[in-house]
């Protein structure tokens, strides 16, 4: 483990949460892939219901930063305590156990399932049967598969899709498909969501009514957000704190009215054209 | 699309169909068997039949349910086959027929599960196909590691070498293993109405665990094995879930069909044999098994059918497979579907909505 700092930037976690251990933070997190550093000296950290925004030009290392906080990769340097644990040396699905789900930027359903069954499968870990039940369909199974059913129905009613319960999952309009990804990553039951892109390929109205989803994971469930955005008006409503990376490295960190007039941010990113 | 479905209705569709097609066969053939109105070949082959539809069944959940590739089911099938007649032999004629079939089949499962994990532990948590791999290599050593056994059985219990009948030291006891000759002196004791059972316990486990908590988290590694994992999923624990339940099923298959011959060997679970059922799940259907019982029971028969033709025989059976295939289920045949269809979809549709592309590549 590397050196313990402070609770950094503490500015960015809201007044609320100040108090309270972070849901997420990182201390010097780093990743090198061959020769390139993809990531390098990200120290930040989320508050237990903070809305908080991960911005760069393409290719900066945000999704990397996903991939590290989940644990798809192994970070070269640095740690990751989620609610105060280190999630060193865990598994991708560990990781999700002690708290913290995702969305991917290139969606991944389980296409060909249901997308009740998608929500299930999310649900997995918090609804327990025991495993001879799943063979013989008997003890208790039938009391399991109906609360997974309610429960799973109460997500997507929650998001405006129970209806769409029983249509296969890869045949959903893309925005539905989005959608489904958040609801499963809910489904986990987690203290923190991490949306990579949520808004991408969504018009205008789609992406209000994703403002406002956002909105409401945090109030009802309680639980912080970080996002991935390309979409400068809905990061600038909707986050609370902002952090900006530039080739793996933090550039600023801050409100959105801190970062709006950060030169560094304006000339690296937002002076840019917009790649998508 | 406007196919809708219900989890629940599939489930009951599946159950439905496939136990209906099995009763019925059974219905239907068993008084005819009993009268003695089939034909001795035909007769013969009501067994093996009934072994290979549950061996394509546990293929099926390997290859079909959690998209792994094996090459070496029949390496389970002959661990069954050999446990299991070992175990029938050893029981002695004391002791009921019933008994006998019952306690091999059950042997021959429970080995053939414990292979299943040996080789799962170490290549199901590998990222990758290094499956279809090791089971072909599997496969082949199961079938040379009988090919030199000699296994015997006395009053002290059994008696296993790898040289010969003589160094199995036995003064009194019967020679059930005897190397490249194989098994000998099995008991008969395996029945049409015992493979009708073996395939409805089949279908039971099989597709009860499909439409289970297990069965969705085996589907999603499918479908999306970052996806699985990222919701908290234990890749390597549902996949050896699978794989072991596939393979237990098919040494409960070897058992019954070495119980159904009075002798048998090695060669009969080689790499063609591996091959062969998983051309029966191909063609049945990834993934659906009232498919895979009519493609096996079709295509285990063809050759028999075809006999007539002489010495086209194979040459036909191989045409009829390309047919089937394309007309069924292959992805080439799909994938030519598929744009079939968009296709005229596209000349009615083109003007109204585009289909909004997906944002840029990420790098996971
Ligand atoms: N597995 C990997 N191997 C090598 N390079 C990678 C890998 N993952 C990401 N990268 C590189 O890291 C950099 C950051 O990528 P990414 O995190 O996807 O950017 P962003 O999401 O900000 O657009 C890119 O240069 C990318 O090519
Ligand atoms: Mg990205």
């Amino acid at each position: 483990m590397s050196k313990m700092v402070q609770v950094p930037s503490k500015s960015i976690v809201p007044e609320r949460d100040v108090d309270k251990t972070p849901i997420l933070e990182t201390h010097h997190l780093g990743i090198d892939f061959g020769g390139l550093t993809a990531v390098d000296d990200l120290t930040l950290a989320v508050g237990r219901t903070e809305i908080a925004g991960l911005i760069g030009p393409n290719g900066a290392g945000k999704t990397t930063v996903f991939n590290l906080l989940t644990n798809v990769y192994s970070p070269t340097r640095g740690t990751i305590l989620l609610d105060g644990k280190s999630t060193a040396g865990k598994s991708t699905a560990q990781v999700n156990r002690m708290g913290i789900a995702r969305t991917f930027q290139n969606i991944r359903l389980f296409s060909d399932m249901s997308v009740i069954d998608n929500v299930k499968v999310g649900l997995h870990n918090s609804v327990k049967e025991s495993l001879i039940s799943n063979f013989t369909h008997s003890f208790g199974f039938k009391k399991s598969e109906k609360e997974y059913t309610s429960r799973a129905l109460e997500l997507l009613d929650f998001f405006k899709m129970a209806d769409l319960a029983y249509e296969e999952a890869g045949s959903l309009p893309y925005g539905a498909q989005r959608r489904l990804e958040i609801v499963r990553a809910l489904a986990t039951n987690p203290g923190i969501v991490l949306l990579d892109e949520p808004a991408a390929g969504m018009n205008p109205s789609e992406t209000a009514e994703l403002m406002n989803n956002i909105r409401k994971i945090r109030d009802t469930f309680n639980i912080a957000v970080l996002l991935i955005e390309h979409d400068m008006n809905l990061v600038m409503n909707i986050c609370e704190g902002i952090c900006v990376l530039d080739h793996g490295k933090v550039i600023a960190k801050g409100t959105p009215d801190e970062i709006k007039q950060n030169p560094k941010v304006i000339e690296a990113y937002l002076g840019k054209k917009r790649e998508g | 699309m406007l196919k809708k479905y219900k989890n629940l209705s599939n489930y009951a569709r599946t159950s439905i169909s496939t136990y209906g097609i099995i009763l019925l066969a059974f219905v239907i053939l068993f008084p005819l068997q009993q009268a003695g109105a089939l034909s001795y070949s035909f007769s013969g082959m009501l067994v093996p039949i009934c072994a290979y539809i549950v061996m394509a069944i546990s293929l099926n959940l390997t290859v079909g349910v959690l998209g792994e590739l094996s090459l070496g089911h029949a390496g389970f099938m002959s661990i069954g086959a050999f446990s299991g007649a070992i175990a029938a032999v050893s029981l002695g004629n004391g002791t009921p027929d019933v008994l006998r079939l019952v306690l091999g089949v059950l042997i021959g499962g429970v080995l053939a599960g414990i292979s299943g994990l040996l080789i799962g532990i170490p290549v199901l948590r590998l990222k990758g196909d290094y499956l279809a791999i090791v089971t072909l290599a599997f496969g082949e050593i199961i079938k040379n590691i009988v090919n030199c056994l000699y296994v015997g059985v006395d009053a002290a219990g059994l008696h296993f070498s790898m040289t010969d009948v003589a160094s199995l030291h036995m003064t009194n006891g019967t020679v059930i293993l005897k190397g490249p000759q194989g098994a000998v002196g099995i008991p008969k004791v395996a029945s049409f109405l015992s493979g009708i059972i073996l395939i409805l316990i089949t279908l039971f486990v099989v597709i009860n665990l499909v439409h289970s908590r297990t069965g969705r988290a085996i589907k999603a590694i499918r479908n999306n094995q970052i996806a699985a994992e990222s919701v908290g999923i234990s890749i390597t624990k549902y996949k050896m879930i699978a794989f072991i339940t596939s393979a237990a099923l098919a040494g409960m298959a070897g058992a019954m069909y070495a119980m159904n011959y009075s002798s048998i060997v090695a060669k009969k679970f080689d790499f063609n044999t591996s091959i062969l059922i998983l051309v029966f799940v191909v063609l049945g259907g990834m993934g659906k098994f009232f498919g895979t019982i009519v493609a096996t029971t079709v295509l285990y028969m063809l050759p028999e059918i075809f006999r007539e033709f002489g010495e086209y025989r194979m040459l036909i059976y191989a045409v009829v497979l390309i047919v089937v295939m394309l007309a069924t289920n292959s992805s080439g045949a799909k994938m030519l579907k598929d744009k079939i269809v968009d296709f005229v979809k596209n000349l009615f549709a083109r003007s109204k909505n585009k289909k909004v592309e997906a944002g840029g590549a990420d790098s996971e």
